[in-house]
């Protein structure tokens, strides 16, 4: 399953970072980020829930990147 | 500009003019010590307070890499060296760069929503004889609405009253108006630019051609291109590598040769410079304006990883039908025997076609142009697989092919392997002469050929359903290199993957196509390019990239946008490296300082965005 998710973050470099973050996070089978969309679309991996796995994305994605926003 | 974009302006305000005036009072009085320090960590933590808090909340989430540890580490440490304007310029010329940043950003967004600009407020709806304006999308499918000329059309429909002319050019980069009427159907983001229309619509919003356009250029940034991906990943080694480099030379150096402050300062030279802001902002934003830029060109590219392929695009395989020709009939010519007028003959065939709807007898009445009195005709008759028979005038008329000559005993020439088909006509029995019907040429072709050939594109193929004898006709005309006729869509996608098989090494294949049967074809290349696809959702759906009407010249237009948005890619990757790299090696050496760094740093970020926002106006420099 795919979902895109409006988000807000400053600089490019710290829109790649997110992307690794939400990579890493587990059952996220893969993450883009479009920094010029301020888009942030996630893949799920099979079974995984949304909400769950989002909440995790987004404290990841805190820890690289303080100031950024992810919609949920 | 944002409010957090003006609160930053302000705080380089009021830091660069407490500088300035620590600079001159630093000039001119002698101070001591502790108020030198105070008068430069004033403007030093008002234009810097949140870097420092972000560098020390790096540090807790173990985020050490992150460019506002490096420049807090490199102007703590210009500060404890003495260096105290230095470490305060570093500081204000980050900030200014990444304000900067922001704002180029902001103002491309900006510009390609405004050149996307067709989504439509709202809609009119007729209640009891009042006109009201309601959301597009709270609007069913089959509703009656109302546009008026200089407004939108807002949802996909079929005109039920009234006619008047289209502005496209939103959609398409077309500037001719496009006049509709009664039963033609419309698509939403058009301009009414005269007469009030009523529509029945057929669509709601989420479906309707304006959404999906909306959709696919919101999303095209979302899909990367592999120097966009290296970039990422370069920069992901690039900064480490940099900082490790200046930690062995603040610390290895010295333990030899002593003089520990020349080396930490060439070592902060180091932490300056190793921000990859510079690459990891222009190239993004240059995809980004190139596929915005396109789009204003009525060319809708679906990701930058597709703008990426077609610049390198090395064959292109076409489809004939409504590709390179109309796909429509028209009389090619007209050959009347010795002593008929050209004109006569073409009445008699209009006649006796008049009561037929036929592409061909379509195409025939069309040519002659005026309305068949059909009060001249009668005992019409259509003979299954050799034409038509009727009286004209009181003689008798034979319209259809040799078989029919034959059959009324009517002399004519021999058959010939021609394109298109030829229609005899023989009056009383007697052979008038032959009318040849054919696709014909989109007018831009000839020029769309050769304009591929020029930015050397290697090799033009076309593929077609069709006759040899039409195939040949049309790749002899359009200088085709070429040619495979009569296949089946199967054969097609075959045919593609001989070709995907012989091209070089690092070139891609592109086919364009009218998206209607040749999906697979589209899906198969390395590039697939649907023409005419204004309404025709199967066509956005299966293409890579999507030209919004049929004008086969845009696609050199697009081959063209892609290779300069990817020089002005390469421009900024070779530039950055470059700068940077000679400022670290002059670094190294000794022979560079704070303010060569500071440009190494935000001058050629500066530098890389300005370059990249050129790919914004590509659309308007046809």
């Amino acid at each position: 399953m795919k979902k895109t998710y409006k988000i807000e973050v400053d600089c490019a470099n710290c829109a790649a970072k997110m992307e690794q973050a939400a990579c890493r996070t587990p059952g996220v089978a893969a993450a883009t980020v479009g920094f010029m969309a301020q888009k942030m679309s996630v893949t799920f991996e099979e079974g995984a829930d949304p909400a769950a796995v989002m909440e995790q994305v987004v404290k990841n994605c805190k820890v690289v990147e303080d100031d950024c926003v992810i919609y949920i | 500009m944002t409010k957090k974009q003006k609160k930053m302006r302000l705080r380089i305000l009021i830091s660069a003019l407490l500088l300035a005036g620590m600079m001159a009072a630093d000039r001119l009085f002698l101070l001591p010590a502790g108020v030198r320090l105070a008068g430069y960590l004033i403007p030093y933590f008002v234009i810097g307070y949140d870097i420092l808090r972000k560098a020390v909340l790096g540090i807790r989430n173990r985020q050490v890499f992150d460019e506002n540890f490096l420049m807090a580490v490199a102007t703590v440490g210009a500060l404890a060296l003495g260096e105290y304007s230095e470490g305060v310029f570093v500081m204000l010329f980050y900030q200014v760069g990444e304000l900067f940043q922001s704002y180029a950003v902001g103002k491309s967004r900006q510009s390609i929503a405004a050149l996307m600009d067709i989504r439509p407020d709202y809609a009119n709806l007729e209640q009891d004889g009042q006109v009201v304006q309601v959301d597009p999308e709270e609007i069913a499918p089959g509703t009656l609405i109302l546009v008026r000329p200089g407004e939108k059309i807002p949802l996909d429909g079929v005109v039920e009253e009234g006619s008047g002319s289209l502005d496209t050019s939103a959609l398409t980069g077309e500037s001719l108006p496009r006049s509709v009427t009664v039963g033609e159907s419309v698509i939403s983001g058009c301009i009414d630019l005269d007469g009030v229309l009523r529509i029945r619509t057929t669509k709601e919003f989420g479906e309707s051609t304006v959404s999906k356009i909306l959709d696919l250029v919101e999303n095209s940034s979302m899909k990367k291109a592999r120097t966009e991906n290296f970039i990422t990943h370069f920069a992901r080694y690039y900064t480490p590598i940099v900082c490790y480099c200046a930690l062995a030379l603040a610390l290895i150096p010295p333990l030899f040769l002593g003089n520990w402050g020349d080396w930490i300062q060439r070592a902060l030279i180091f932490l300056v410079v190793s921000c990859p802001c510079a690459l990891v902002i222009s190239i993004p934003l240059t995809f980004f304006g190139g596929i915005g830029g396109a789009s204003q060109a009525g060319i809708l590219v679906k990701g930058s990883n597709y703008l990426e392929a077609l610049s390198k695009a090395d064959t292109v395989v076409f489809d004939k039908t409504g590709t390179l020709t109309k796909g429509s009939f028209q009389v090619a010519q007209i050959a009347p025997v010795p002593g008929v007028e050209e004109s006569q003959l073409l009445e008699w065939a209009a006649l006796a076609e008049s009561f037929s709807n036929h592409p061909i007898s379509k195409s025939l009445k069309a040519a002659w142009g005026r309305q068949p009195d059909q009060s001249r005709v009668s005992q019409v008759e259509e003979l299954a697989g050799l034409g038509v028979t009727a009286q004209v005038d009181g003689q008798s008329l034979a319209l259809g092919n040799l078989r029919l000559m034959e059959k009324v005993g009517a002399q004519c020439p021999p058959e010939r392997q021609e394109p298109g088909s030829r229609i005899h006509l023989a009056l009383d029995g007697v052979y008038q002469g032959s009318i040849l019907i054919a696709d014909t040429l989109k007018p831009t072709a000839v020029a769309a050929i050769s304009a591929l050939k020029k930015l050397g594109v290697r090799q033009t193929v076309m593929l077609t359903g069709d006759s040899p004898a039409a195939a040949a006709a049309v790749a002899g005309e359009l200088g085709l290199d070429s040619y495979h006729a009569q296949l089946l869509p199967a054969q097609k996608v075959e045919r593609v993957e001989e070709l995907l098989a012989q091209k070089p090494a690092g070139k891609t294949l592109a086919f364009v196509g009218d998206g209607i049967n040749d999906a697979p074809v589209l899906s198969r290349a390395d590039v697939g390019i649907a023409m005419g696809a204004l309404g025709s959702d199967a066509a956005i759906e299966a293409a890579d990239v999507v030209l919004m009407d049929d004008d086969p010249a845009k696609i050199a237009l697009a081959i063209r946008i892609c290779r300069k948005c990817m020089v002005i890619v390469w421009e900024n990757i070779i530039f950055a490296l470059g700068v940077k790299g000679v400022v670290l090696a002059a670094a190294a050496l000794g022979l560079s300082n704070m303010w060569l760094a500071i440009f190494a740093d935000v001058g050629v970020m500066v530098l890389a965005v300005l370059n990249s926002t050129r790919m914004l106006r590509v659309g308007k420099s046809k």
